[in-house]
């Protein structure tokens, strides 16, 4: 019993795990614009090849993210119809029955318990994320359809720029503390904490697109467009990513194995590039799933800061405008795209740090 | 502890850090007063002025004092960095120490709801909670407050969990429970002062991130009715290299700028000193 118990549990929990992945996949798949069947066949296949092949720390993760969708769309739900205003309230007084024949025809009844109910069966049977309240003729898919790899771009930009910016900068100060470099990437740091972004993107307007004219001001028309707001969403989270690659630099450069590798002679470069870096960089990474959070957070204010059509925007407007569709929408994709990511990083720690590896 | 105080006090980053974060409260609480500064009265004929010797920091579109209006805006937002900070140290401690202390399923559930909160981007939570009150308090302080408040305890929580798990099991603990000293007793004369290192160090690093939080708000236009951030939106809003009045942005960004920088300093120093393992 003792020996069998265990196994059968984690066989048990393999199937469940991979059934509500499954369940994932299909529930998200379609309204991104894949058939029922092309829905299912994925489903199925990433169901089957993640009961077996994931780890089964990282299945139960995945896994959980269906009950805490469900649980973040309930919340959502809540808060929205708590909030005052309705998305059919107007300054011309519509007739009660209007108003009633609206609410039949989009699918918002007068309770929120109601309208989860609504959401859910229409997202489950008929994977649709439903019509847009407030964009006529729309439905919430169409609208983020467009904005989503608008939305990814400009974040993988800025968090890719981040990187660079803050390794570069961290990893040399921290080679030489105390230095002229060093200090400069303290006191810039702090300013990069310390300044709104919607400062430092003003700014950058003024001096790159007014005085220099080397790039677009504003507005979304290709690739020129994103390197401003990119730059301004990565600022913050550089600043952080310099200070902890910085300490984390000074740190492994103290211990024992750096020692060891100096004294059987080994050049200073192949000591920094392929022993201390890889210690330097392991609270840059655990570093990385808030990062994302951040440049997503900040995406709402460049995004409308630069007229970028981005999903913040849309998020932003569906609040304001009490689309409950679209901030649904909105909310449900945000939290996958959050919590597969915090997995990427908690498996790229584990890479990184062999200490960290539990067990399969 | 004291030892970290000591350290505390003589480091030159607090130093500055707490001497900038001195003159901005004292700017912000008596100059107004003191100066007899008004904020609120317009005047058409005095719109736009650049800075004078009548109005130091020029005036607004509407011919608001801009001096005026940015220590009273910084009034709220050092308010809402503080009231906010408090309330989300409170919720931390307190649902921290309980799961932590507790143990068993009701940690497991409640660590689980962390997880979860965790997992959603908060500024959809700030934004709708802003939303519940856009009738009622539409641009007072306290629906921020309550905002930022709710969605910053979490990593607090975490971290007090884990105190309060390791000091738990200590004999000194088990000896005061022998003795018949209540839970409440353990755990806010025992349990949470051994705790104070990391519950003050992320207090005081909760509090500029706070205020930025804020400034992104009055950003957003669902901010407080005036505030640094919202005045820096303000400023946002009209500056263009032809003709611009840049007055608008370089007084509130800069005070938000120094307390920021100020607050970080303090913040890092207090790290630094309780040598207490955070990221930043």
């Amino acid at each position: 019993m003792s020996a069998r118990g265990p196994t059968l549990r984690r066989i048990g929990g393999r199937v469940l795990g991979g059934a509500l992945l499954a369940l994932l996949v299909f529930v998200l798949a379609r309204p991104l614009g894949a058939g029922a069947p092309a829905a299912a066949l994925a489903a199925g296949g990433v169901g089957l090849a993640g009961a077996a092949l994931l780890p089964l720390h990282a299945l139960r993760r995945l896994a959980f993210l269906v009950p805490s969708l469900a649980l973040l769309v309930f919340l959502t739900c809540f808060l929205m119809y708590l909030a005052p205003g309705s998305p059919f309230a107007s300054e011309r007084v519509a007739a009660p029955q209007v108003e009633e024949a609206l609410r039949a025809q989009y699918g918002v009844p007068r309770s929120g318990l109601a309208f989860f109910q609504v959401y859910v069966s229409r997202l489950v049977v008929d994977g649709s994320l439903g019509p847009s309240l407030k964009v006529q003729g729309r439905s919430v898919a169409a609208l983020l359809l467009p904005a989503l790899p608008v939305s990814l771009a400009l974040g993988g930009l800025a968090l890719a720029i981040a990187l660079t910016l803050g390794i570069g900068v961290g990893v040399r100060a921290g080679l030489r503390p105390g230095s002229f470099a060093d200090r400069a990437s303290l006191v810039l740091s702090l300013v990069g904490i310390a300044l709104p972004s919607f400062v430092v993107g003003a700014a950058l307007v003024i001096v790159f697109a007014l005085w220099l004219g080397w790039l677009p001001v504003a507005g979304f028309r290709g690739a020129a467009h994103l390197v401003l707001p990119a730059l301004t969403l990565a600022l913050p989270p550089a600043a952080t990513i310099a200070r902890l690659a910085r300490s984390g630099t000074i740190e492994t450069l103290a211990q024992d194995f750096v020692r060891t590798a100096r004294a059987k002679g080994l050049p200073e470069r192949v000591v920094v590039w392929r022993h201390a870096l890889r210690g330097a960089l392991l609270p840059v990474v655990s570093y990385l799933g808030p990062a994302a959070a951040g440049i997503l957070t900040g995406s709402f204010v460049v995004e409308t800061l630069f007229g970028v059509p981005g999903m913040g925007q849309w998020f932003v407007k569906g609040a304001v405008n009490r689309d409950y569709s679209v901030v649904l929408g909105t909310t449900l994709l945000y939290a996958s795209l959050v919590t597969v990511l915090n997995l990427l990083v908690d498996a790229a720690y584990a890479w990184l740090d062999p200490r960290l590896r539990e067990e399969r | 502890m004291s030892d970290g105080l000591a350290r505390f006090v003589r480091s030159p980053r607090a130093r500055i850090g707490a001497a900038l974060l001195g003159a901005v409260v004292l700017l912000c609480g008596l100059g107004p007063p003191l100066l007899g500064l008004d904020g609120a009265s317009t005047a058409p004929e005095q719109r736009l002025e650049a800075p004078s010797a009548s109005h130091p920091f020029g005036t607004d579109a509407l011919g608001r004092d801009l001096l005026a209006r940015v220590l009273l805006g910084g009034r709220t937002s050092l308010l809402v960095g503080f009231a906010a900070t408090l309330v989300s140290v409170g919720i931390g401690v307190l649902y921290g120490a309980v799961a932590g202390y507790r143990g068993g399923r009701l940690d497991e559930a409640m660590m689980r709801l962390v997880d979860f909160l965790y997992a959603i981007p908060y500024m959809f939570l700030v934004i709708l909670v802003m939303l519940l009150f856009r009738d009622t308090a539409r641009g007072q302080p306290l629906p921020v407050f309550l905002a930022l408040g709710l969605v910053q305890w979490l990593t607090l929580a975490r971290i007090v969990r884990g105190e309060a798990l390791r000091l738990r099991g200590r004999e000194f603990v088990q000896a005061l429970r022998v003795l018949g000293a209540s839970d409440a007793r353990i755990l806010l004369r025992h349990v949470l002062p051994n705790a104070f290192g990391p519950i003050a160090v992320y207090g005081a690093l909760t509090v500029p991130h706070v205020i930025l939080l804020e400034s992104f708000l009055s950003f957003l236009g669902l901010g407080i009715e005036l505030s640094w951030g919202q005045l820096v939106a303000e400023g946002v809003a009209v500056v263009n290299p032809i003709a611009s009045p840049w007055w608008l942005l370089v007084a509130p960004a800069g005070f938000l700028a120094a307390t920021l920088v100020a607050l970080q300093l303090v913040g890092d120093a207090l790290r630094d000193a309780l040598d207490t393992r955070l990221a930043p």
